[in-house]
Formats: C-alpha cells, sequence, structure tokens
C-alpha cells in the first residue's frame, strides 16, 4: 500500500513541477500576484498541457492493461497490436477523401480504420495454432508493417509522408487550449473500463472458465476492443503516438498488484501519468529551452524498461 | 525436380530478355547498359535476401518470419537521416558512395554482432527473443528518426524519402561490383555450410542428436544473414516482405525440404517477382509508387493468407 501512496504524492508533485517548467520563468510564488501575461501562459498552455498528460498517459496504460488481459499475452497492446497503424491509415485516408473534415469527423474515421485493425489481429490470433507468448506481439507487429505500408502507398503517392509523420508523432509541445479538447471524450470509456474491470479480469482466465461463470464472453471482448480503438485513436489524433507506454506500464503494476484489473487499474493510470509526466519535464529540461518530443524520451526510456522485463523474464523462466 | 528447376530457368531468361529488349526506341547502347545495371542488381539482391530467408527461416524452424525484422530496416533509415540531418542533404549525394555503402554495411553489420553475442552469452537462449529485442531496437531507431526527419528541412527530407524506400531506377554502378564481389565471397563461404541445413530443419535437439555443433553452426549462419541482408539493403534499400514471399512460394512450388534445390529455386524466384514489379513500376504506374511499396503490398496480404491458411 505504501508505493500507492509514493506514486499519488509523486503525481502531484510532477504536475506541479510541470506547470512551473518552460521557457516564459513563472515560479511557484508567483502565483499570488499573476500578471496577465503569466495567467494567459498558465491557462493557455502549461494547463491544457498538464491536463492532455495526465489523461493521455493514464488511458493509454488502461488501454495496454485490458488487452494483455483479453489477450492473456503480456506483450500485447496498442502498439504491437496493428490498432495505432491501423489508426495511422485512418487518418491518412480522412486527410485524402475528407480533406475538409474538422477533428471530429477525421477522429470518428481514424476511430473506425482502428477498430477494423484491432478486430482483424484478434481474428488472426483466434486462427493461429502455435500461440507462443513471444510470437504473438511478432505476428501483431508485422500486422502493424502491412497495414503501415498501405499508408506509405497512397503517402508517396499523394505526397504526404512527412505531414503525416510530423503529425503524428507523439509530442506536447503543440497542445494548447482550443487542440487538446478532444481528449476529454476519452474520460467516459476510461469509466466505462472502470466499472466492467471484473468483468475483463473473468475474460481473461479464457472462453470456456468465462462463459462457465456466466459471463457473455464475446460481448465483454468486443466492448474492451472497441474501448481501446476509442482512446488509442483520440490520442494519437490530439498528441500523436506514444511508442511503449500500453505495454510497460501495465506490466510493471501487474508485478506488484497481480492480474485482478479492479485493484490494479488505479494504480496503472496513475502510474502512467507519473511516467509521461516524467518523460515530458525531463525533455523539457535535457536542452532548454529547446525541446524534445516525448516520443522519443518516451522510445528511449520505454525500450530500455522493455529490454530490462523482457531479460528479466527469460532470467526467471529458465 | 529437374522438370522445375529448369521451368523456373526458362521464365527467368525470358522475362529478362522481355525487360532488356522492350520499347528499346533509339540509342539501344546507352538504353541496354542502363537496364543491364537494373537487371544485375535484381540479380544481386534478389538471390541474397531469398537465400538469407530460407536459411533463417530453417534455423528459426518458422515460415512466416524474415531476417529483415531484428531491427536492420530501422537501422539503416537511422544512419540515412543520421546523414542528412547532421551535414546536409548534399552531402548524401555527394559522399563518396563506396565509403557510403561501406559504412551503412558496417554498422549494420556491428549491431547485428552486439546483439547475437549479447544474446547468446545468456544461457538457454531463444531465438525469438532475438527477434522481438530486435524489433524493439528497431521501434527505437524508427522514434529516433522519425524524430529527426521532422526537423529536417523538407526539401532535404525528399533525399531521405528516396532512401525509405528500395528503388532499381538508380544503382550506382561502382556499388555494383563492390556488393557483386562481397556477395560472391559470401556465398562460396555458405557452400560449406549447406549441408548443415537439412538436419537443421529437423530442429535442434535432433541436429545436434545427428552429430551437428549446434551453437557455432548458427552463428555462423546468422552472421551469413547479417552480411547478405546488410549489402541488399545498402545498395538498393529495403524490402520488408520480399524475403516471406519468396521463401513461401518456394516451398509451395519446389515442394521439397532439401537446401541446395530450395535455394535455387529461391533464387530464380525472387528475381522474376523483383523484375515482375519492376516492370509494374515502370510501365502501368510510370514511376510513380517504388518496387519496395509494391512488394510489401503484395508480401503482407500473402503472409495474412499465409496465417490464416496454417490454422485450417
Amino acid at each position: 500500500m505504501r508505493k500507492g501512496y509514493l506514486l499519488i504524492i509523486a503525481l502531484f508533485l510532477l504536475s506541479f513541477i510541470s506547470l512551473f517548467v518552460g521557457v516564459k520563468n513563472i515560479s511557484p510564488l508567483d502565483l499570488f500576484h499573476l500578471t496577465q501575461d503569466q495567467q494567459k501562459i498558465l491557462t493557455v498552455s502549461r494547463l491544457p498541457r498538464l491536463i492532455s498528460i495526465l489523461i493521455a498517459g493514464s488511458s493509454l496504460s488502461i488501454c495496454g492493461l485490458i488487452m494483455q488481459q483479453l489477450t492473456r499475452n503480456k506483450f500485447v497492446s496498442p502498439t504491437t497490436a496493428g490498432t495505432m497503424d491501423s489508426a495511422r491509415l485512418g487518418v491518412l485516408v480522412s486527410l485524402l477523401v475528407f480533406p475538409a473534415a474538422g477533428m471530429l469527423e477525421k477522429m470518428a474515421i481514424a476511430f473506425a480504420f482502428a477498430l477494423a485493425g484491432t478486430f482483424i489481429f484478434m481474428k488472426i490470433l483466434d486462427h493461429i495454432k502455435f500461440k507462443n507468448t513471444i510470437f504473438i506481439p511478432l505476428v501483431g507487429l508485422m500486422f502493424g508493417n502491412i497495414v503501415g505500408s498501405i499508408t506509405t502507398f497512397f503517402g508517396l503517392k499523394y505526397n504526404l509522408i512527412q505531414s503525416i509523420s510530423s503529425w503524428l508523432h507523439g509530442d506536447f509541445s503543440m497542445v494548447i487550449e482550443g487542440r487538446y479538447e478532444l481528449l476529454y471524450i476519452s474520460i467516459p470509456a476510461i469509466i466505462l473500463a472502470y466499472l466492467f474491470a471484473n468483468r475483463f479480469t473473468l475474460a481473461g482466465m479464457g472462453e470456456d472458465l468465462a462463459v462457465n461463470l456466466g459471463l457473455s464472453y464475446k460481448r465483454i471482448v468486443n466492448l474492451g476492443l472497441i474501448i481501446v480503438a476509442f482512446v488509442s485513436s483520440i490520442v494519437i489524433l490530439t498528441v500523436g503516438t506514444l511508442p511503449f507506454l500500453g505495454l510497460i506500464v501495465p506490466n510493471i503494476v501487474t508485478i506488484f498488484r497481480g492480474d485482478n484489473i479492479k485493484k490494479s487499474i488505479f494504480p496503472t493510470a496513475v502510474m502512467g501519468a507519473v511516467f509521461v509526466l516524467f518523460c515530458d519535464i525531463l525533455g523539457r529540461i535535457i536542452i532548454y529551452p529547446y525541446e524534445i518530443s516525448i516520443s522519443l524520451t518516451i522510445g528511449i526510456i520505454g525500450s530500455a524498461i522493455f529490454l530490462y522485463l523482457l531479460l528479466g523474464r527469460n532470467a526467471h523462466e529458465n | 525436380m529437374k522438370t522445375k528447376l529448369i521451368i523456373l530457368v526458362t521464365i527467368t531468361a525470358a522475362i529478362i530478355t522481355l525487360f532488356l529488349f522492350i520499347d528499346m526506341g533509339g540509342y539501344w547502347g546507352y538504353i541496354l547498359t542502363r537496364r543491364l545495371n537494373k537487371i544485375l542488381a535484381i540479380i544481386l539482391t534478389g538471390s541474397s535476401i531469398g537465400v538469407s530467408t530460407i536459411i533463417f527461416q530453417t534455423i528459426t524452424n518458422n515460415k512466416i518470419l524474415t531476417p529483415n525484422i531484428i531491427g536492420l530496416d530501422s537501422l539503416y533509415m537511422l544512419i540515412q537521416t543520421v546523414v542528412v540531418f547532421t551535414f546536409g542533404a548534399n552531402t548524401l549525394t555527394m559522399m563518396n558512395s563506396n565509403i557510403h555503402f561501406l559504412i551503412s554495411v558496417g554498422l549494420m553489420l556491428v549491431f547485428s554482432a552486439l546483439l547475437y553475442t549479447f544474446l547468446f552469452k545468456r544461457e538457454g537462449q531463444n531465438i525469438y527473443y532475438l527477434l522481438l529485442v530486435g524489433l524493439i531496437l528497431g521501434t527505437l531507431f524508427s522514434s529516433i528518426s522519425s524524430f529527426m526527419q521532422i526537423l529536417i528541412d523538407p526539401n532535404e527530407f525528399l533525399v531521405v524519402r528516396d532512401s525509405m524506400f528500395a528503388s532499381f531506377n538508380n544503382v550506382n554502378t561502382q556499388l555494383l561490383l563492390i556488393s557483386s564481389v562481397s556477395v560472391v565471397l559470401i556465398g562460396l563461404y555458405f557452400l560449406r555450410f549447406i549441408k548443415y541445413l537439412d538436419v537443421l530443419s529437423l530442429g535442434k535437439e535432433q541436429a545436434i542428436n545427428l552429430g551437428v555443433s549446434y551453437d557455432p553452426v548458427v552463428k555462423r549462419l546468422l552472421m551469413i544473414i547479417a552480411v547478405l541482408v546488410s549489402i541488399s539493403t545498402a545498395l538498393v534499400g529495403p524490402i520488408t516482405f520480399l524475403g516471406l514471399l519468396v521463401a513461401n512460394i518456394t516451398y509451395h512450388f519446389m515442394g521439397t525440404y532439401q537446401h541446395k534445390h530450395l535455394f535455387a529455386g529461391s533464387i530464380f524466384i525472387s528475381i522474376i517477382s523483383l523484375i515482375g514489379a519492376q516492370m509494374l513500376v515502370e510501365r502501368v504506374f510510370h514511376f510513380s509508387t517504388s518496387v519496395s511499396v509494391i512488394i510489401n503490398l503484395v508480401g503482407g496480404l500473402y503472409f495474412l493468407y499465409l496465417l490464416l491458411k496454417e490454422s485450417k
């Protein structure tokens, strides 16, 4: 339980720091007599940034948790199951076919593609005989590559590669008032995930057992996938790709908390937020006054942690 | 078996002649040399990718993996991006192509050697761990290069973009010489190992039982794969799914487990598919797309088909 409190303290501390790190100097003491300029910076840039980090970090981690439970594989996450790549293809299609579409329409198209991609991945999983834990994420990544090659085909044809990759590159520096509000829509999805947490836990015990216990297995799996695709497409549109997040955070939390989702969903959310906040602040400090984008810092720290988990598990199994 | 090989040889010869002599117009001396260069590049990359994939699939005992997925493609992209990012696009175009080629190949080899030694040091390693670790590093490389690609000036990005896709349109004649020599040398070295592969395809335990010293042989084979893949990638650019496509068509068409036949078949089949894709790019798409995009698309769909078929 101690660790839980530590996490929450870290969350508040980092959020507080995050508000006061930036090119324009604002110190905590200024809070009592803000000039108009400082007030504006806080409401237009710093607060939206903090809020979007908290929402994106926690919701993506929860998505990873749900996916790992449903596929019963610790290495599956939106990035290793083709969800992110499909959402990216959706964004490309929306750019090509409906160039005038607003954020909501783009999100709807990206969501449809992400959902379709995730369902295809689950169908593939159903059909594969050889269910090695390591093999399944490999299949997911190959599947993601294929979807990616379709995106490249059209992106290359219409000269959209650089604009897509810069748009979907994870970066919080572009988050300002008026551009991040879409993220709020993912909060109801996360609440839904919390309400159904017990059923996801049961579904994770396998179809036979779940059905025996009176669960409508198919419906729960579909609900989980819909939540995952929905949240991933919102995050990819507003913030960009955050690699590894849905993979690492749930893994660390389940090491301490076990596989009961009801118990681990809250720590996962807090841990995800803390992790993203930490990476973001780091990226803002290292080459101050410039910034390193979040997907790079998460990519480096995340892959180090992931390799550690992977090799640690390898040693444990032998 | 002989008839099948003869069929393949005839098709290959036919498609090469078609490619060389279609739409000649005037200036046939100029056109012919350019097309011959393309053919040579296609033969080099096709045979190295086909052979390396079959070796890799025999070692891993799995028919839907390709050696490219251990992150070599992303590393290649990272090298190109870093060069353009730090020295500007002119450097990449002006740089002595031999040096550039050697640097790219060298770095990719160092990477694979590090990966192999790191993983083989651990007791009881599993080849899938090697792949997953390679994939993760690949993701890391591509997130670094995508970060740089955003900062690059759009005009310079075009240069990076060109190297993102394999293309036979501007093959460098100087590079052809170096790479043919190295591919031939590595091929000669590889001849000694062909006899082990039939045994290796029985699985690790069986192979050891039958007297193959498993670890040293597999290590050498993995190094051969790394050299072949690096050379072909540095010569034309990454074509991730070519190996997958070619190897599986080969197993299906040849219907044998003898590797000498498989290798011969895979070389011809990859040449046929590359020339076919190149002709599609030239005649149907009028250079608006690239060979690797077509191959990845077809290969990717074929991969999905294989996955679903395997289950039945």
